[in-house]
């Protein structure tokens, strides 16, 4: 599945590990939220560096305490139609802070994108080949937002106003 | 009249060209039918019995004559000449083919009309009173709120997949004419005592499977605090709402498993995070929105012109005019009620042509303005009184001044199996029937307000929990029965209708709702008794004994 991030298909640096495979002593790894858990001290502070995939039904209250050590937090959309991870990232990223990498997986398709980046996903395990190359034309799709989001996208209302004041000004 | 600008118009026109792309993408084969269904369905595309079914938001109620123009163009070009309103300000085109949506949706963008959002699991279309703007009374313009939900609720980027649908109405006047409470939030506008606009909010109503009336879970919330109020209720429910089956994925489930006190408690957590964040509006915001929403210059003119005095002379006018015709904020003006009730018609439904004339004459008679009611009934909102008798005979002729405005013949129905893939029985031809039975405007008119409401299946989309009585169409061995109910209201006293007793098959109902209506008649305490207010009285008891002594 390729790997979107920074607009661009990329190599995934991370490394996926299965909860009953041992850890490797190097390297940049991604587990599960329940082994990570288990002991979350010593993993958040793994040299190589540790990524978890957090469940979608799982308060993200859990991972706050450790997500300034995290290479990554992966959110899972298990179909595209549940929309639960659209409001963790959101808290994730608006409410606690996290800067980290912040990536969307299980069905992630096209008509997605804006979304996701929108909600501060910022790296896509894209399901359809088609879809990742087709990335950074989709996301230039809208120049127009009407809700405020931690993404900093201008909102129209606020666009308007700014219009105003400027007219205001000029008068 | 709220006038869109340019930003308004780039995101439509935005979202034309995105779904051009994803109709292209399925007619390539590249997206399979279970990947479009979604996508469709955010663009209000169904696949119906026959064809794709084409549903077209009209926020708030509010048409301009263009608008409606736009509507009869797309009916007769991309559709057969005709198109039905629904129960939630909406229109509806039966026989739209996919290749040719996107162009139907460019011709709608040119005049800032969309199909966004309105099926899906999002937040739907934002109802108001038909009457928003005119009604006597009024707190204040409920649309100024109305659009700003719209802006905010609109490709929305977390709550665009909900566990399920999610719709909101919002009131400003005493008597609810939006349902509200039969909404998954519902707002009723109001000024607390020191004179601030604010609303109860009422979350959790809402018919279906399982009708619940909406409760209060908060008595007042700040006008400043609308959109980070509302946000909180729909992250809560994003995140808690049940997605393992779709009967009990409404937050109507949600709010009626945890209780409203838990669930508000949830509610008010979360907004308590997140009052003060860019979701507060300051009124700049308010007043930029309300800027944009232009009024009438109404003229000063007499109560009782001398044509109304002249036209009361004749008694088809008065009938008209008695049901159809109701007082305006501004006097010398009216607000006027198009019935699309005719006798032995489909309910809610309008031919192209009928769109143009009504178009023209909104143009000539009410400032270009047209509004549409959950009735699925059109009006008329800034009739000057002197007009009405021209007007009448303009409407008459096109065939929409039945006068049977709120009369047992107003009925309320789905599309039911003639058209819909979900229905399990018929409901136009049982309104039809109905429609006949009681064509008589004497009988009718003595009849008084008797709100008539058919579901062609339990998805309720024609609101027969909420009728005074409610007809639910469902199938026994392969037959078409329906179960009625008494007693229901959508109004500020809404109750759900109690079921009278067993099901009674298609050739029967007209009987029934027949019997039901004289043994009202027989039980009314005085004449100016509504039919609701003697079931209120008496409870189901005398009218069940009425309907099945002989069945």
């Amino acid at each position: 599945m390729p790997l979107v991030k920074g607009g661009k298909i990329t190599t995934d640096p991370l490394i996926l590990v299965a909860d009953e495979a041992d850890i490797p002593g190097e390297g940049a790894i991604l587990i599960s939220a329940a082994r990570f858990l288990g002991d979350a001290e010593a993993l958040s502070l793994r040299a190589g560096r540790t990524a978890v995939i957090w469940p979608n039904n799982r308060d993200v209250d859990d991972l706050v305490p450790y997500l300034g050590r995290l290479a990554a937090v992966a959110l899972v959309f298990p179909t595209f139609r549940d929309g639960r991870a659209y409001s963790q990232a959101r808290l994730l990223r608006e409410r606690h802070g996290f800067k980290g990498e912040l990536r969307a997986t299980g069905q992630v398709l096209r008509d997605q994108f804006v979304f996701m980046l929108r909600a501060g996903f910022d790296a896509f395990e894209v399901k359809k080949q088609s879809d990742a190359e087709a990335f950074a034309a989709t996301v230039k799709r809208y120049s127009v937002f009407y809700q405020p989001t931690g993404d900093g996208r201008i909102t129209a209302l606020h666009r308007r106003m700014q219009l105003r004041h400027s007219e205001s000004a000029g008068q | 009249m709220y006038a869109y600008d340019e930003l308004d118009r780039t995101l439509i026109n935005e979202r034309v060209t995105e779904f051009r792309d994803q109709v292209k993408r399925r007619l390539s084969g590249e997206l399979t039918e279970d990947e479009f269904k979604m996508l469709r369905l955010q663009n209000g595309v169904y696949l119906q019995l026959h064809a794709y079914m084409f549903r077209v938001a009209i926020p708030y109620g509010t048409l301009s004559s263009k608008q409606l123009r736009a509507l009869a163009h797309v009916a007769r070009r991309y559709d057969r000449g005709y198109g039905h309103f629904t129960t939630r300000q909406n229109i509806q085109f039966n026989w739209i083919k996919l290749a040719e949506l996107p162009d139907a949706l460019a011709d709608l963008a040119e005049v800032g009309i969309h199909a966004m959002q309105t099926s899906g699991n999002n937040t739907r279309n934002v109802t108001s009173d038909q009457w928003a703007g005119v009604a006597p009374g009024e707190v204040e313009d409920p649309r100024i709120w109305s659009e700003l939900l719209r802006q905010y609720t609109t490709l929305h980027p977390e709550f665009s997949f909900l566990p399920r649908k999610f719709k909101f109405a919002i009131t400003a006047s005493d008597h609810d004419r939006a349902a509200i409470k039969v909404h998954d939030i519902g707002l009723r506008l109001y000024k607390n005592e020191a004179g601030e606009t604010g609303f109860e909010v009422l979350v959790g109503g809402g018919l279906g499977r399982t009708p619940f009336i909406g409760k209060t879970i908060k008595p007042f919330v700040h006008g400043h605090d609308l959109l980070s109020y509302v946000e909180a209720i729909l992250r809560v429910y994003n995140q808690y709402g049940r997605r393992d089956n779709i009967y009990k994925a409404r937050i109507k489930i949600l709010v009626h498993e945890l209780g409203i006190e838990k669930f508000a408690k949830e509610v008010e957590e979360e907004w308590l995070q997140m009052r003060d964040s860019a979701l507060a509006i300051d009124d700049s915001v308010i007043e930029d929105i309300r800027s944009r929403f232009s009024y009438p210059a109404y003229e000063k003119l007499p109560h009782m012109p001398e044509e109304l005095k002249k036209a009361a002379h004749d008694p088809h006018f008065e009938a008209w005019r008695k049901n159809s015709v109701a007082p305006h904020k501004v006097p010398g003006y009216s607000i006027v009620t198009l019935s699309l009730k005719p006798v032995g018609g489909p309910p809610g439904d309008a031919t192209a042509d009928q769109m143009d004339a009504i178009a023209d004459l909104a143009d000539k008679y009410s400032f270009g303005e047209i509004r549409v009611g959950h009735e699925q009934n059109l009006a008329l909102p800034h009739v000057a009184r002197r007009d009405l008798p021209v007007l009448w005979k303009a409407l008459d002729k096109i065939g929409v001044a039945t006068p049977n405005v709120n009369l047992v013949s107003d009925i309320i129905a789905c599309p039911g199996l003639d058209y819909c893939s979900l229905a399990n029985a018929r409901s136009i031809p049982i309104a039809q029937e109905l429609t006949r039975r009681f064509a008589n405007h004497e009988t009718a008119n003595m009849i008084g307000r008797l709100h008539v409401n058919i579901s062609g299946c339990i998805n309720a989309c024609g609101h027969h929990h909420v009728g005074h009585i409610g007809i639910l169409g469902v199938e026994k061995n392969g037959e078409e029965f329906y179960q009625i109910t008494i007693g229901g209201r959508a109004d500020e006293k809404a109750e759900v209708g109690t079921l009278i007793g067993p099901a009674v098959p298609y050739g029967e109902v007209a009987d029934v709702v027949e019997d039901i209506v004289e043994a009202y008649l027989a039980l009314r305490a005085r004449p100016d008794e509504l039919f609701i207010d003697t079931v209120k009285r008496l409870g189901v008891e005398p009218f069940k004994e009425r309907v099945y002594a002989t069945r």
